[in-house]
């Protein structure tokens, strides 16, 4: 095992310790009198300092392993040993690292260090919180470090089971941490429908695995990537892999967990909702690319799931007034971009957004989450004109929103453009793996998906920061520097990310693939040139229609454009309620149904066998408690046939 | 008199005079303690059978199918032909190691707290009865001595459930004694078809099923299989489960879900697979579409239960439906996924079974619509029951995983229309697992404490946490090294599966 593979070995097992470690911690329980005066143990303190370290020494840890990892890897490496042998399938424990793994395990560390430290700001009792808030920290920041461990297992894990193990945990973790908040009575419900969703995915993942492991005979992933598998298997088992991505990665029609996900604390959603693990499903699509690449029909797949995902998320996301709830819907529609990238064949462009993606998204719900923190709502009708009184904020929110929107030369409008134009290529000249019709469909949703982004990236900015405040009472203000510094520090790459997309040092790691070798020349993630012009011109239409509205009456919400689809909109086309109706009740009655089932026929049967044996018993034994002159003509009745049997079967012999 | 068949004896001899010396001994805290000390020299004894010269010649040709590590072979009663055949093999070392392990653990738990009904003394002498039972079980290499041994477990845990259970105990404890014992009769004629059929009852000569005709083969699977399948339980022979599980004290829920219906699941792959191979071929479509009717009945039925313990009983319909499928595909990936899984499901629905325990006894209820709040008043039982039920959804990197994953996996090796269907269909199974898992921490642990939940104290009891440690760590430790439990079960398993084809 050389230093770089050691490395790779690491970088989970650190947070994953530091994780564990966090979870022995009390968990910072009131007085066992029960009291009820929210007095808190005086270990309790300590407790929360000691997570506090432990957390941020895990995703720093993290972090350092990375950086040296990208450092020190130069070509991509692989070592695993055997874990298991289960009848001839081999389940091998090993890491598969190559630049891009490196690239983003960073992003992961780094969005990881920045919530751990923010979050120490955030889930702190604030003067006004009612005595019974107890945030119970410890198993906060420990669960948040299984999940950095989990996705990071994600990130470098050399085999499918191993890849499994690291996105199931990673589910867990996200569901503990969305049911955290105890004051909010959706989250739990929320939770539950996070992981439910995902795990509903998940069976065709798992199924997935299960057809290339069995084919392959091991599942190990560059034994599976070099494995030829018949035509039928193949297909099968990338569309079976495409359900577990479309759970992960919130796509349709699985997507509907994500918005009410924000249920959870405002720094999970920048961790696990926004940046890490809606990208899991995306890069491992990218770690399985040459397998999607020899199934057209797969391909096909995913451009129709990407392109409807990526219209469906930005157009929800116009109609919604809770500011999360935007950013959500936003991120729904930028992982369609993603996928949309890797239907037409090009993971780099796909890699390329998930980087920039995972700076500018923190970076929004980290600004969010101060404004939340500073007015105490989530509802952008509560806010505006918070620009004077929160200018750092502002400003992050600025970089961050331009950064969705694609405004140059913020890092979004460089990977943005990388999609559309391997997308737009793929459509006029047929280059990409899948059929013509995927391009042009990818091409033409993520154009309008430009126009829609620019619409409700500058409704969010107008309604929140600028007009007149909505909540007199309030007396907002810029975070502490807890909070205020990872916002700082995450604007810097969400601002000029992009830019390194020029850079052969930065842009080979995203190109150079272990399948693919070296790649022939020196061609760029970007592309300057004319087309540059044609989503430039929609993101000036969709943000200027957006201001002129605001602009005839600042205190109206522009979303009243949208007329009679606002509702439709804002429940997002009411996918909700066809889950619940196609889905959730026919299962709970079938459940039921199975209950009473059980209970009556197949318990019933052996229940009423017991009750029949007991009536034939108590009916025969009724008729021996005869009285006298019966119960001697019974016995006389008796010889009478012995002894006619005796003589017919005597008088035969 | 070698170290094996030292230890063999001690296995079993140790809890037997140990049940006899608990009767004894005149006062009661002093008979627990005995009873747990034999409890862990028993459990000393079943580990140390690890060691010792566990190779065998592989490549012989006419080497048998069942290779113990030790093996004890003495006559019992010449005049029949009964022979006192113990042996250990990587099939069952791990089956008997729990064993031992939870009723270790269920005799210090009644240290600590004997439940309503009985003496501590009595009930701590019944499970080390029944421990003799299931380790003789798991032990015996002669069909007679299996029968015997089987037998034996029925009547002491008919005993606790009546002596010890809940309200409605006595009405369980029959149903569970009249359903089991009419399983026993069909492992009885079973028994006879084949002893009678070859001549012998040596597990180990009978294993390939060599001298027996398809005609006797086929009945003989028949008669066996109904007979385990009750005892597993496999649907719709499962409806004495939930009724005994529910009713049972703790200690008893724990035994009869980790080791009991262990039983079952065992004596399929030893004996009825092993003695009628043609018949478990013949069978085995049959079998794979049961089990996958009880993962599905299973797991839908918990989505649908109002009571803590009887949806922990229930699920156990649905996690030894994994188990059977493993069995039934009759590949080495199936049997072992199902002997792991018997594993896993022992110690994740032992630990449930505790936690469960422990909320009924602080709160007085099971209903889940009077538990809520859990994690608000008791955060550390509510963090383990969040972890048991975690583990129990089969969550990668925990125990449960292997078994579930791998029995679908098993499935779609076997390939074709119907084994590929009934593993998408067992996969589908996993999803509603973790439906009714998820469900059940929703009620029990997330909102507002109920009446009864809110006047909880924190902590746990001392004790508590030294039974349920042992559980915690198994769980995590045989999700991260499977090999394990499959280290020992690889050979062994290779061997009956070699007989199969």
């Amino acid at each position: 095992m050389s230093t770089t593979t050691l490395i790779g070995a690491l970088l989970p097992g650190v947070p994953l310790v530091a994780g564990l470690l966090g979870l022995l911690l009390p968990p910072a329980p009131r007085d066992a009198d029960g009291s009820g005066t929210g007095s808190f143990r005086p270990g309790g303190a300590r407790a929360r300092q000691m997570a506090i370290a432990l957390g941020v020494a895990g995703a720093a840890g993290a972090l350092a392993l990375a950086v040296a990892l990208l450092v020190t890897l130069d070509r991509p490496a692989e070592a695993s040993a055997t874990w298991v042998d289960l009848g001839g399938l081999t389940v091998s424990l090993g890491v598969r690292l190559d630049s891009a793994a490196a690239l983003v395990a960073v992003a992961v560390a780094a969005v990881a260090l920045a919530v751990q430290v923010y979050s120490i700001g955030y889930l702190r009792r604030g003067p006004h919180d009612d005595v019974d808030t107890d945030h119970r920290y410890p198993p906060y920041a420990a669960q948040i470090s299984l999940f950095t461990a989990a996705m990071l297992l994600v990130v470098v894990a050399g085999d499918l089971i191993l890849l499994l193990v690291g996105w199931e945990v990673m589910g867990i973790c996200s569901y503990l941490l969305i049911a955290h908040d105890r004051r909010l009575p959706e989250a739990p419900a929320a939770a539950m429908k996070a992981f439910l969703v995902t795990r509903v995915g998940d069976v065709g993942f798992l199924l997935g695995i299960a057809l290339l492991g069995v084919s392959a005979g091991t599942f190990r992933i560059a034994d599976v990537l070099a494995h030829d598998h018949a035509a039928g298997t193949l297909t099968a088992a990338c569309l079976l892999l495409l359900a577990g991505v479309a759970g992960k990665s919130a796509q349709f029609p699985l997507h509907t967990w994500l918005p009410d996900a924000m249920a959870g604390p405002t720094p999970i959603s920048a961790l696990i909702h926004a940046a890490t693990m809606v990208a899991a499903g995306v890069y491992a699509v990218t770690r399985l690319y040459p397998l999607f690449e020899a199934t057209p029909v797969a391909l096909a797949v995913l451009g129709v799931m990407a392109s409807v995902t990526l219209l469906l998320g930005a157009f929800a996301a116009t109609a919604q007034d809770d500011l999360k709830r935007v950013l959500a819907w936003s991120t729904v529609s930028q992982i369609g971009y993603m996928t949309g990238a890797l239907a037409v064949g090009s993971p780099p462009a796909a890699l390329f957004h998930l980087l920039t993606h995972a700076a500018f998204k923190a970076l929004l719900f980290l600004a969010a989450g101060a404004v939340i923190h500073a007015v105490g709502t989530t509802l952008m009708s509560r806010m505006g004109g918070l620009r004077r009184s929160m200018p750092v904020t502002f400003w992050c929110t600025v970089i961050g929103l331009g950064a969705l929107a694609g405004l140059p030369p913020l890092s979004g409008f460089w990977s943005k453009d990388g999609v559309l134009t391997v997308a737009q290529e793929a459509a006029l000249h047929g280059t990409g793996p899948a059929p013509t019709w995927v391009g042009w469909l990818v091409w033409l949703a993520g154009l309008v998906g430009v126009a829609v982004t620019a619409w409700y990236a500058t409704r969010l900015l107008l309604r929140t920061f600028l007009g007149a405040a909505r909540l007199p009472l309030a007396h907002p203000h810029d975070p502490p520097a807890v909070m205020r510094w990872p916002l700082l520090l995450l604007a810097v790459p969400a601002a000029l990310l992009g830019l390194a997309g020029f850079n052969w040092a930065f842009a080979r790691r995203l190109l150079l693939t272990p399948t693919a070798g070296e790649p022939a020349g020196e061609h760029l993630l970007i592309h300057v040139g004319p087309e540059l012009l044609l989503p430039l011109a929609l993101l000036a239409v969709g943000a200027g229609l957006a201001w002129l509205r605001w602009r005839r009456d600042p205190a109206a919400d522009p979303a009243s454009a949208l007329g009679p689809l606002r509702p439709v909109l804002a429940a997002a086309f009411r996918l909700d309620d066809v889950q619940r109706a196609l889905v959730v009740r026919p299962t709970k009655a079938l459940a039921r149904a199975a209950r009473t089932a059980d209970k009556v026929v197949v318990d019933g049967a052996v229940e009423g066998s017991g009750r029949a044996a007991l009536g034939l018993g108590g009916g025969l034994a009724s008729l021996h408690r005869a009285a006298l002159p019966r119960a001697a003509a019974g016995v006389l009745a008796g010889a009478l046939l012995i002894g006619l049997a005796a003589v017919l079967i005597g008088g035969a012999a | 008199m070698r170290l094996g068949e030292f230890l063999l004896v001690a296995v079993l001899a140790l809890p037997a005079l140990g049940a006899l010396a608990v009767a004894a001994t005149p006062r009661d805290r002093a008979a627990r303690a005995v009873g747990t000390a034999v409890a862990a020299l028993t459990l000393v004894a079943a580990a140390l059978l690890f060691l010792g010269d566990r190779t065998w010649v592989t490549h012989a040709a006419d080497a048998p199918a069942v290779r113990p590590w030790h093996r004890l072979d003495l006559p019992w009663v010449p005049g029949l032909d009964l022979r006192l055949h113990l042996g250990v093999d990587g099939i069952s070392w791990p089956l008997v190691v729990l064993t031992a392990l939870l009723t270790l653990l269920c005799c210090g738990y009644t240290m600590w707290k004997v439940p309503d009904g009985g003496s501590g003394r009595a009930l701590v002498a019944l499970l080390l009865v029944v421990e003799v039972g299931i380790l003789g079980t798991f032990l015996a290499l002669d069909l007679v001595l299996f029968f015997v041994f089987f037998e034996v477990v029925l009547l002491p845990m008919y005993a606790i459930i009546a002596g010890w259970g809940g309200a409605d105990r006595r009405r369980a404890a029959v149903k569970f004694a009249l359903y089991t014992l009419f399983g026993s009769v069909l492992l009885l004629v079973g028994v006879f078809v084949v002893v009678s059929a070859a001549g012998t009852a040596d597990i180990v000569a009978l294993t390939g099923g060599t001298g027996l005709s398809r005609g006797t083969q086929l009945a003989a699977f028949t008669l066996l299989a109904l007979a385990f399948a009750v005892k597993s339980p496999l649907w719709p022979l499962h409806s004495w489960l939930p009724d005994a599980h529910t009713q049972a004290p703790t200690v008893g829920s724990v035994v009869l879900a980790g080791v009991l219906l262990k039983m079952g699941t065992y004596g399929l792959i030893r004996i009825a697979v092993g003695v009628a191979p043609e018949g478990a071929r013949w069978a085995a479509p049959v079998l794979g579409v049961l089990a996958v009717t009880a993962i599905l009945v299973g797991s839908l039925v918990c989505l649908a239960q109002r009571e803590l313990k009887r949806l922990i009983a229930y699920s156990s319909v649905g996690h030894m439906g994994f188990v059977l499928l493993g069995v039934a595909t009759l590949t080495t990936t199936g049997i072992q996924a199902a002997l792991i899984g018997n594993v896993a499901h022992g110690v994740i629905t032992g630990l449930l079974f505790f936690i469960a325990g422990a909320v009924r006894d602080r709160t007085h209820t099971g209903s889940l619509d009077e538990l809520s709040g859990l994690r608000e008043t008791a955060p550390r039982l509510a963090g383990l029951l969040g972890f048991a039920a975690v583990a129990s959804l089969g969550l990668p990197g925990l125990a449960g995983f292997w078994g579930e994953a791998f029995a679908v996996v098993a499935a779609v090796e076997v390939g074709g229309a119907l084994w590929t269907t009934l593993g998408v269909l067992a996969a589908v199974g996993g999803a509603l697992t973790a439906a009714y898992l998820l469900r059940l921490l929703r009620r029990v642990t997330h909102g507002r404490p109920s009446a009864a939940v809110g006047r909880l104290t924190p902590g746990l009891a001392g004790v508590e946490l030294v039974a349920w440690a042992p559980l915690v760590l198994l769980a995590l430790a045989v999700g991260l090294a499977p090999t394990l439990v499959l280290g020992v079960a690889e050979a062994p398993v290779e061997a009956l599966v070699e007989v199969l084809r």
